[in-house]
């Protein structure tokens, strides 16, 4: 097996919204893979845009032009075009899973959320289903407080627990990259500690992008960081560098608090 | 003491404020109860004029002596075919569109002609589609006046009830819930079809009812198709003629002389509790669906 460094290439990524709203501008970022890389800047930079274009979920919105390229790597090395016209998209969301910031459990019992995207494969062995419940509930530090009760409604779990499990589901697939915007915004302190934990934890597994709640959290989580300011990639450096010693004096006025 | 003078001037134009508010407060009341008056009035009078009427005989007995003797045991059966005939049509094709229309449709010219024909539809007096089934189902497509050409007449009549009831039944489901469901992996058809439908459930049934409700108490649109003035037997294929509940209450109150009131009364009544039934069936569902929706 060959070691992937880069898991996904962006190269020249642009995208325009029908309604003229933030854009993206010539990115070109390289995402390394097993680790985690923070997106981060104000409101309406784009990092959430480009976050959903990277599983497409950007498809279902109003997107009126898109141009270069982003690449994934499978395990052997080899990249895909993710905009290509041959690319199956359902693929390839089940290999690049997605948390979002409200957490939105699906009205199904805890175990119908989980085993939901394991169904839609055509998954019927109760025995693999299962395992796969527990596996990815250990991974999301959610076993314990919810092994006894898989049968009833998801929706009566506490926020933090909610967001857990909305992790705990994108686990299921097994996927390559987990793409998480703004993961813990709702979440009390412990509750993100618990998440921010999980996430270090899984980064040995899986290729992570986060868009952090804040400021600090990109400097706790960071191993890459990329700051994006207005549709545009300012700087991208690994791990502290940027919140330590930006180079660029926009990326030193908003991480010093200057503006937004 | 220019403080207590202040004091009282302020409450006392604080008093007749609030006593003009009362007034309009009364006003408002006594008009919205107004409207209240002709729903009891109609039961009122219907249920103590007809209650008596209401026995076995009667539900389920034929009429005789010209219709002034007997039940309207044909009438009652012959409604039920034209409901579920109705349902049979218009459930499947309104439920159909209205998936179209608020999972698929683009916004363009197609889906806007296709929304100002179901607002048209909608806005056509019934004796319009009485006229129209007689014209289509009854005279060209060669049915002839039966269960079929009724039930197609108030099919139609009953799409664009059971299309927008069902859309917005469909449109109230969270759309994150389709961004989330199409996120793990799913096409739009499984989502739709797993997690769209099934909370828009009950919203649907209960559009359905209404309509059907609706097409249970019409009396134009059969008035050509289907309905029988007098049949001696129930119907026995759908190419039969039935005869109905509203256009049996028509011809009982106005063309045939001499008809004994407590017949009158008796079927007024029981097209009303068929309605009413219906109409409660479908407030049952809805505030239950209510109580254990989880967003």
């Amino acid at each position: 097996m060959v070691k992937v460094v880069n898991k996904i290439l962006i190269q020249n990524f642009s995208l325009n919204y029908s309604d003229g709203t933030e854009s993206l501008h010539e990115i070109t970022l390289q995402i390394p893979a097993n680790a985690i890389m923070v997106f981060f800047g104000p409101a309406g930079g784009g990092k959430s845009s480009l976050l959903r274009a990277i599983n497409r979920l950007n498809d279902l919105a109003d997107v009126i032009s898109i141009s270069g390229e982003i690449l994934l790597a499978d395990e052997n090395g080899n990249y895909l075009n993710i905009y290509d016209k041959k690319v199956d998209v359902i693929e390839l969301r089940r290999r690049v899973g997605m948390v979002f910031a409200r957490p939105i459990v699906l009205p199904l019992t805890i175990r119908g959320n989980l085993t939901y995207p394991l169904e839609l494969k055509g998954e019927k062995n109760k025995d693999i289903l299962m395992t796969s419940v527990e596996r990815s509930l250990r991974q999301a530090a959610l076993w314990d407080e919810v092994k006894d009760r898989l049968d009833t409604s998801a929706t009566a779990l506490s926020g933090g627990q909610q967001q857990r499990l909305c992790l705990a589901r994108s686990l299921m697939l097994e996927p390559e990259v987990i793409l998480l915007d703004e993961p813990t915004s709702g979440l009390d302190p412990i509750s993100t500690s618990k998440v921010e934990a999980t996430l270090q934890d899984l980064k040995q597994r899986y290729t992570i992008v986060l868009v952090p709640q804040s400021i600090q959290q990109a400097a706790r989580m960071a191993d890459y960081a990329a700051f994006f300011l207005q549709g545009e990639l300012i700087e991208f450096a690994p791990e502290n560098a940027l919140f330590i010693n930006p180079k660029d004096g926009r990326t030193k006025d908003y991480v010093e608090g200057r503006f937004g | 003491m220019p403080k207590e003078i202040e004091k009282s001037a302020h409450s006392s134009s604080s008093v007749s404020r609030n006593r003009i508010q009362r007034a309009g407060f009364l006003l408002l009341l006594g008009i919205a109860l107004f409207t209240v008056i002709p729903i009891f009035l109609i039961i009122g009078v219907v249920v103590i004029r007809g209650f008596q009427t209401l026995t076995p005989e009667f539900i389920f007995g034929f009429p005789y002596n010209g219709m002034k003797s007997g039940g309207i045991w044909p009438a009652i059966v012959g409604t039920i075919y034209l409901v579920l005939g109705t349902a049979l049509f218009s459930v499947p094709i309104g439920v159909a569109a209205a998936i179209y229309l608020s999972e698929y449709a683009p916004v363009n010219r197609v889906t806007q002609i296709i929304r100002i024909a179901i607002i048209t539809l909608a806005g056509i007096p019934s004796v319009v589609y009485g006229l129209f089934g007689l014209g289509l189902f009854v005279i060209t497509l060669k049915f002839g006046t039966s269960i079929i050409a009724g039930a197609l007449t108030l099919a139609i009549m009953n799409l664009p009830v059971i299309i927008s009831t069902s859309e917005e039944a469909l449109r109230t489901v969270p759309h994150s819930f389709r961004v989330t469901s199409i996120s793990l992996g799913a096409t739009k058809w499984q989502t739709i079809h797993r997690i769209v439908l099934p909370q828009a459930q009950s919203g649907i049934l209960t559009g359905v009812i209404l309509g059907l409700e609706r097409a249970a108490g019409e009396t134009a649109p059969i008035l050509f198709t289907v309905a029988a003035f007098y049949l001696p037997q129930l119907p026995r294929s759908p190419f039969d003629q039935t005869m109905a509940l509203p256009y049996h209450l028509y011809v009982i109150s106005t063309q045939v002389p001499g008809m004994p009131e407590g017949i009158q009364y008796g079927t007024a009544l029981v097209l009303l509790i068929l309605v009413l039934g219906m109409n409660l069936f479908a407030t049952v569902i809805r505030s239950r669906a209510r109580a254990r929706r989880q967003w």
